[in-house]
């Protein structure tokens, strides 16, 4: 698949001399799901925003289809749509009124049955002659979303998009995602639920202090970067650590009837067979085995804290 | 050209006006007319008559304009802060639409809402008073010109702004002095020369005198200069809003 959006050396740079951006370079693949994950202030709103031409950038390039958002800004804009984090609404406008503005602002001719097409995907089609003032919460969320749809766009930035919904329209979201992905749209999200990224996106980059620390498939980053842990369940409680474990990072239990042995899939070697029958030497019986893969949560707050020491 | 985003835009802001038709139309018409009934009726009679024009008459090109000037940047000022006020600038900014096609939707929606303001002030003033258009054609291409640049200025007002208050301060403490003391309810003839020298360095004077002059053929200042003066106040209005977009001053960070 072709690369779809390159950015190469952006930076963003403050009057006061803060850098939001620090050299980002960044490829994402047609169709593809990139999430972009970072704590407050990491710079993932900025970058959304520099795409998109909200804000500027000091340098760099970046092109969309292969056009510059500069200086061919027109073709590239009309392909993007962005959900912002914020609830940005015209509370006085009805729902209809609102999305044919959008897509006339994007520079598309009329189409009703498009955007009530869209409305009902929503499940909003019965809002449609609603103030938004009159809908709640949630559904204003997903007005936002049908407005950065109605001009049917090829890339769309969601911005943290499920921050304070509920469950329910979580899920919804991510049904969503994975059907406009279908219809060959590109998706960017930023998100803080590491749990989101693991469910819906391809990729995820990971980002902090402006700077994009790694962008890698979200399969190959749980494997590569993943510490493991085996828990092992005792027969009979133990008083002490048995000497002959020392070596290992391995501790007991709360309830001393288990030891929870840490280890790193990037070693080659886990050590598991050694600690089994050493355990079996010293005529310690133990009755279940379980192992348990560190989530993207673990990763991410590993790589942030290692950037930080 | 985006055709449909300027349609977008003009047709927004256009629902927005006819949705508070109260504030947006009926207001100003009362308003100006309590004028005619205070000033052209009541105190008018017993003013005599100024360049052989009833006072009453003489009056109806100023209030028109003071009506359409305080409206056309009103109109535009809130178009363009209010999305920065509610945070959907950011739809706007995000949308392949030029300075130019911006400004086209919310100055040409600003700038026909007053023009149809005072097009029925001009209606509601000949129930007041008796009087006659000389030149209708020149007094058109005036208002529609006085409608866009205040529309224009309004527009750099609502970037400017940072607050309601901001948003307010212009309109109330410059402009609305600039139109009273620009002649609309006289002719800066009946001031001493040292006030007439000061009279001719405030813009709304060419206005309200070439407006004056469509109505009656009588004018402080020739056509040709009034004209003019709002054409280049017009393209200066134009040439700092595409430097405000080019530099995105108070718009991009």
């Amino acid at each position: 698949m072709r690369d779809f959006l390159t950015i190469k050396g952006l930076s963003k740079n403050y009057a006061n001399g803060f850098e939001a951006l620090k050299t980002i370079n960044l490829r994402v693949k047609e169709t593809e799901i990139l999430a972009l994950l970072g704590p407050n202030g990491a710079g993932k709103t900025t970058l959304i925003s520099t795409i998109c031409g909200i804000s500027k950038f000091t340098h760099g390039k970046i092109t969309l289809a292969g056009h510059d958002i500069v200086l061919n800004y027109r073709a590239a804009r009309k392909m993007i749509g962005m959900v912002p984090q914020e609830l940005s609404l015209e509370s006085f406008e009805t729902v209809i009124n609102t999305l044919r503005f959008s897509r006339g602002l994007f520079g598309k001719s009329p189409n009703d049955s498009y955007l009530e097409d869209l409305l009902e995907q929503l499940s909003l089609l019965d809002k449609r002659n609603s103030q938004i003032i009159e809908l709640s919460g949630g559904m204003k969320r997903r007005v936002s979303i049908a407005k950065a749809l109605s001009h049917e766009p090829r890339l769309l930035f969601l911005d943290e998009p499920t921050a304070g919904v509920d469950v329910e329209l979580r899920k919804d979201m991510w049904l969503l995602v994975r059907r406009l992905r279908n219809k060959g749209v590109t998706v960017i999200l930023t998100t803080h639920y590491i749990e989101e990224a693991e469910a819906i996106a391809d990729r995820v980059g990971i980002i902090d202090k402006g700077q994009l620390l790694l962008v890698e498939e979200k399969g190959s980053l749980i494997q590569r970067l993943g510490q493991k842990q085996l828990i092992i369940e005792l027969q009979a409680p133990l008083k002490d650590l048995p000497s002959i474990l020392s070596d290992y990072d391995i501790v007991l239990g709360a309830d001393r009837q288990s030891l929870i042995y840490t280890y790193n899939m990037r070693s080659g070697h886990s050590g598991i067979n050694n600690i089994l029958s050493n355990l079996t030497q010293s005529g310690i019986i133990f009755k279940d085995l379980q192992t348990k893969q560190s989530s993207l949560e673990d990763i991410f707050m590993s790589l942030v804290n290692e950037k930080v020491a | 050209m985006n055709y449909y985003g300027i349609k977008a835009i003009y047709k927004f802001e256009m629902t927005r006006f006819f949705r508070t038709l109260f504030q947006s139309f009926v207001s100003p018409v009362i308003a100006t007319s309590l004028y005619f009934v205070v000033f052209g009726a009541a105190i008018g009679s017993r003013i005599q008559e100024i360049d052989n024009v009833s006072y009453g008459a003489f009056i109806v090109p100023g209030l028109i304009m003071l009506t359409v000037i305080t409206q056309s940047i009103s109109n535009s000022s809130f178009g363009i802060f209010f999305p920065k006020f509610v945070g959907t600038i950011y739809e706007l900014l995000s949308a392949p639409v030029s300075f130019f096609e911006i400004v086209l939707g919310y100055v040409g929606a600003a700038a026909t809402k007053s023009l149809f303001i005072g097009l029925v002030i001009l209606s509601t003033s000949m129930l007041f008073v008796d009087f006659k258009i000389l030149y209708p054609g020149m007094m058109i291409l005036f208002l529609i010109l006085t409608c866009l640049s205040f529309a224009l200025l309004g527009f750099i007002l609502g970037i400017w702004a940072k607050n309601f208050e901001q948003l307010q301060l212009v309109p109330l403490l410059i402009v609305t002095p600039m139109v009273f003391l620009g002649g609309s309810f006289y002719s800066i003839s009946m001031l001493s020369s040292f006030w007439q020298t000061v009279s001719l360095f405030n813009p709304v004077v060419y206005l309200i005198s070439g407006f004056r002059w469509c109505f009656f053929g009588v004018a402080d200042v020739s056509i040709a200069t009034s004209l003019c003066a709002v054409s280049g106040f017009m393209i200066l209005c134009l040439a700092i809003i595409a430097w405000i977009f080019k530099s995105g001053w108070q718009l991009r960070t």
